[in-house]
């Protein structure tokens, strides 16, 4: 049916937008600081995504002996550049560098030429050192470079933060659509079983857990999706107990669809609006649940770069301000950027709200008598519509019929 | 404030609402007077801007958004635009009262109903409890609730809608107004309640000597009531004068449509011999009452409680009744959408207990249509995808085929193909109600299940709906099941009609013989509040 929605529809980028995304997208436009915040989020996630390429401790290119090498992308043998042992080349090694250079070669260094955990050695002061045209935000205490592990560690927070709320999304608007949309005895046990579960104090479970596994990446996403999904059950289903009452939704069944089906194209739309709203909120959750145990010491294995591992590091040198200072700054840039974006969002998704510019919406053009209060509700309302409703609504066009 | 002025004046009134594509009119130049006593009606169809009128005399109207960029009311020579709040507060209630049309809402569900009209008597004239209740026992006796004492303590929701009407007029009168104020009172009720308020309505207006401003779009309400009328129609009225005169000898094009506009006629015959479509056969809807811990089913609701009945092609069976008399539940029952007792034939196949599965081929040939237009329609999906969904969901056709089928079908319904790429919203309601039908009628079914097809429809969309399913009917032998509480539009559809009260089959038969000649004193309460507006006296009816 793709072809059908082709003409006579806008599009933004390759999706075609329906006349109320179309006004959504309006409303977020229409908030510039979330719009801002968008775009400032995106570029530092997608320039965290290359971390590698500004924050590393092996050159991104070495001309050596008339051979281009990249030692960022693969490992090369020290032979490979004149040294004398067959391990991984240590450009951090002064003999190496001059070997190279005494072939005529050259190295082009990355913009900060440590990793996460490069431990430099020949710090003016003890660790950890002060911010210095080499360490533009100082060291920590094991003499690691404080913008690399910053950006690494904004690397690591969001993607997890990214991946679990996916999953959870995902998790949590199944459960809800079950619930919600078959009622009865499945939403009864359903729901018993979540407000059980709910009461599981996830703290303890990781204190034990810690004890016997070692914890990694997928080990504590795993732990927290466990938990996290519930977050969005209850909105999804109260969408759906209201939706599968709907007319229309009634007219599918009558058309002999089945309940996937249903549930997916006819009533899944209404609960994604709750869903989208909450998303930037859960994300920044998410983050948060992520470095508040790295904080405690629960989180991702010793050594990682995270901005909660960061935080503890200040806290336990608070004499070296410049780390509690940088991780704290971070996280509240970091987490405010989020809650504009996760407001304007909202905006977006209030059928309260007036479009202020931008592409009016057609309800009001189609209703010349429309209170404007009234003009913007959806016409995703329940189905005990009487006369009474389009009355008060007044956005009817006069009946010009043939 | 002179005594030749009269009691309400509205001169050339404007309204205006701000909206973000800048003022748009809802309201443009509308005059008219009231004298005292006197009962005039505003008619029109919705979005006419009746209600808005009615609610600015009030000063109801949610300011700032919307403004009186001109006009002037005069009550008793008092100008009401721009009047104080205070000044305001004294009229409402008390000189001028309004009565609402869905009495669920106007009610305050947490209030009993003594507290509700106690509270209108000690704000205005400032009475102390014992005497407030010993007055709004005497109103609610005035409005004919039977044993009020016992009903003062009652909330809204344990009152049948008739009663909360009553409640409603009771807590206008209370004060013994000037005028009252009746946005469509009676609109939310079934035919035979309407009738009973509607009488109720007239003799107390000749008890108190009052004024009332009825707004109604129910053409045979305005006959009733009320002596003079104004046809409204884009915030602007069209014509006005005495009722017998417009009715009789209407001048403006927009109302001599409007009372062409009710629906009339018979439906063409039917061949007799046709193949039958559907039979059903002590055709039962129970709903269980669960109690107790385990939940055992100790009682059922009866929805429907032993329907038969047999549908040739070609043929329309009428199912009428008024709210919660088992219409709907029979609806969905024999589409199999809620469970149900006893045998559905269908194209000479038991369809009672076929799993899902095995129905689904079968749900081409068995379609519904709605009530709500605005309900019945996804407004995520444009209106090609809506009723090109069934032919996705039976895999009929290719992308193609399935585009070449919708466009026949909207062509059918008397809509432009090219609107397929829009949205619903974009639609009127009568246009979304064929876009309904159309959904129905791509799949070529049998059998049409007609719920209040027409019921939220303004009355000039209605007549051209009817004509429209008389039309498919005639052109594709189509089986109609029509259920509506509107008896005028059923005898314009109907071959047989079947009345329910309750669930239970009251009376059932040729349309020419129920409507006309019934036997049950119930439909004979029903016809006579519905085509004459004629309140029953024999006690069939409750209150």
């Amino acid at each position: 049916m793709a072809r059908l929605g082709k003409t006579g529809a806008r599009r933004f980028f390759f999706w075609t937008l329906s006349p109320i995304s179309e006004r959504r997208l309006a409303n977020f436009r229409a908030n510039r600081r979330g719009v801002w915040s968008l775009w400032m989020f995106l570029i530092l996630f997608f320039l965290s995504l290359f971390a590698e390429f500004i924050a590393n401790d092996k050159p991104l290119l070495v001309w050596y002996d008339g051979g281009l090498y990249s030692p960022v992308i693969k490992s090369y043998p020290e032979t490979t550049f004149g040294g004398d042992f067959a391990t991984t080349a240590d450009f951090t090694d002064e003999y190496l560098i001059e070997n190279i250079k005494k072939k005529g070669g050259w190295v082009v260094w990355p913009i900060i030429p440590f990793r996460h955990d490069t431990q430099i050695r020949n710090l003016p002061v003890p660790a950890p050192s002060y911010p210095t045209a080499q360490n533009w935000l100082g060291t920590d205490d094991q003499g690691r470079d404080v913008v690399a592990r910053l950006i690494y560690g904004f690397r690591i927070s969001v993607l997890f933060g990214i991946i679990l709320t996916i999953l959870s999304t995902i998790v949590g608007v199944a459960a809800g659509a079950v619930q919600g949309y078959f009622g009865g005895r499945i939403d009864l046990y359903f729901q018993r079983f979540i407000e059980i579960w709910d009461s599981v104090p996830l703290l303890y479970l990781l204190i034990i857990l810690s004890a016997i596994i070692e914890p990694n990446f997928w080990w504590l996403l795993g732990i927290l999706l466990l938990f996290s999904w519930m977050g969005l059950v209850g909105v999804v289903r109260a969408e759906f107990l209201r939706a599968r009452n709907f007319d229309y939704v009634r007219a599918a069944r009558a058309l002999g669809a089945s309940d996937g089906a249903i549930m997916f194209r006819h009533v899944l739309p209404n609960a994604m609006v709750a869903t989208i709203t909450f998303m930037p909120f859960i994300l920044q959750g998410s983050i948060v649940a992520l470095t508040s145990l790295d904080f405690l010491g629960f989180g991702l294995p010793p050594g990682s770069a995270s901005l909660g591992e960061m935080l503890k590091q200040g806290k336990a040198n608070l004499h070296a301000p410049w780390l509690v200072i940088t991780a704290f700054a971070v996280i509240a840039v970091m987490l405010s950027l989020l809650i504009f974006i996760g407001e304007a969002v909202r905006d977006a998704f209030d059928p309260r709200k007036a479009v202020t510019g931008g592409v009016p919406p057609e309800e009001t053009i189609v209703s010349p008598t429309a209170p404007p209060a009234m003009a913007m509700v959806e016409p995703t309302a329940g189905p005990a519509a009487t006369a009474r409703r389009h009355l008060t609504k007044g956005g009817q066009p006069p009946e010009s019929e043939p | 404030m002179t005594d030749t002025a009269p009691l309400l004046q509205v001169e050339d009134l404007h309204v205006a609402f701000r909206t973000p594509l800048g003022l748009t009119e809802a309201v443009k130049g509308v005059s008219f007077q009231i004298e005292k006593g006197e009962t005039m009606a505003l008619v029109g169809e919705s979005g006419s801007g009746k209600s808005v009128t009615a609610l600015s005399i009030l000063q109801l109207l949610n300011y700032p958004v919307a403004s009186h960029p001109a006009g002037s009311i005069r009550f008793r020579g008092q100008e009401l635009i721009g009047a104080r709040d205070a000044t305001m507060r004294d009229i409402r209630g008390d000189r001028i009262s309004m009565v609402f049309q869905e009495p669920i809402t106007a009610l305050n569900p947490l209030h009993t109903i003594e507290k509700q009209i106690n509270e209108i008597l000690i704000t205005h004239k400032g009475l102390v409890a014992s005497a407030a209740r010993a007055r709004t026992l005497e109103l609610l006796d005035l409005v004919g609730i039977r044993d009020a004492a016992q009903r003062l303590g009652a909330f809204p929701h344990e009152l049948s809608g008739g009663q909360r009407q009553r409640v409603m007029i009771a807590m206008a009168l209370a004060n013994e107004p000037d005028l009252l104020i009746a946005d469509e009172p009676t609109t939310a009720v079934d035919v035979t309640i309407q009738a009973q308020i509607l009488d109720l309505m007239l003799a107390l207006q000749k008890k108190l000597g009052m004024a009332m401003l009825l707004i109604t779009h129910d053409l045979g309400v305005v006959r009733k009531m009320a002596p003079r009328v104004a046809v409204m129609r884009l915030g602007e009225i069209v014509e006005d004068g005495t009722t017998d005169e417009v009715f009789a000898n209407p001048q403006h094009p927009y109302t001599k449509q409007l009372i062409a506009a009710e629906p009339s006629g018979t439906p063409g015959a039917y061949d007799e011999t046709a193949a039958e479509i559907i039979s059903a056969d002590d055709f039962r809807v129970w709903y269980p009452i669960k109690a107790g811990v385990m939940r055992r089913t100790v009682d059922y609701v009866k929805a429907v409680d032993g329907v038969s009945f047999k549908i040739r092609a070609g043929q329309t069976v009428g199912v009428v009744g008024e709210s919660g008399s088992g219409k709907s539940s029979l609806a969905l029952g024999i589409l199999r959408l809620i469970s149900s007792k006893g045998p559905i034939v269908f194209m000479g196949r038991d369809i009672q207990g076929l799993r899902s599965k095995a129905l689904r081929p079968l749900r081409r040939e068995m379609q519904i249509v709605f009530q709500d237009p605005f309900g019945s329609l996804s407004p995520r999906f444009t209106v090609g995808e809506i009723i090109g969904e069934g032919l996705r969901i039976h895999g009929i056709g290719d992308d193609d085929g399935r585009d070449a089928r919708v466009v026949a079908a909207l062509e059918e319904v008397g809509l432009d193909p090219a609107t397929r790429h829009r949205y619903p919203h974009e639609f009127s309601g009568g246009q979304r109600q064929r876009i309904s039908v159309a959904r129905a009628m791509v799949l070529k079914p049998k059998l049409l299940i007609l719920d209040e097809p027409t019921s939220a429809l303004d009355m000039s969309v209605q007549a051209q709906m009817v004509e429209l399913l008389r039309g498919l009917q005639r052109d594709h032998a189509l089986a109609y099941i029509f259920i509506s509480h509107d008896l005028r539009v059923v005898r314009a559809m109907s071959h047989d009609v079947i009345v329910m009260r309750n669930g239970l089959v009251v009376e059932q038969g040729p349309a020419a013989q129920v409507i006309d000649a019934p036997q049950e004193a119930y439909t004979k309460a029903l016809m006579a509040a519905a085509f004459e507006l004629r309140a029953d006296t024999s006690g069939v009816v409750g209150v």
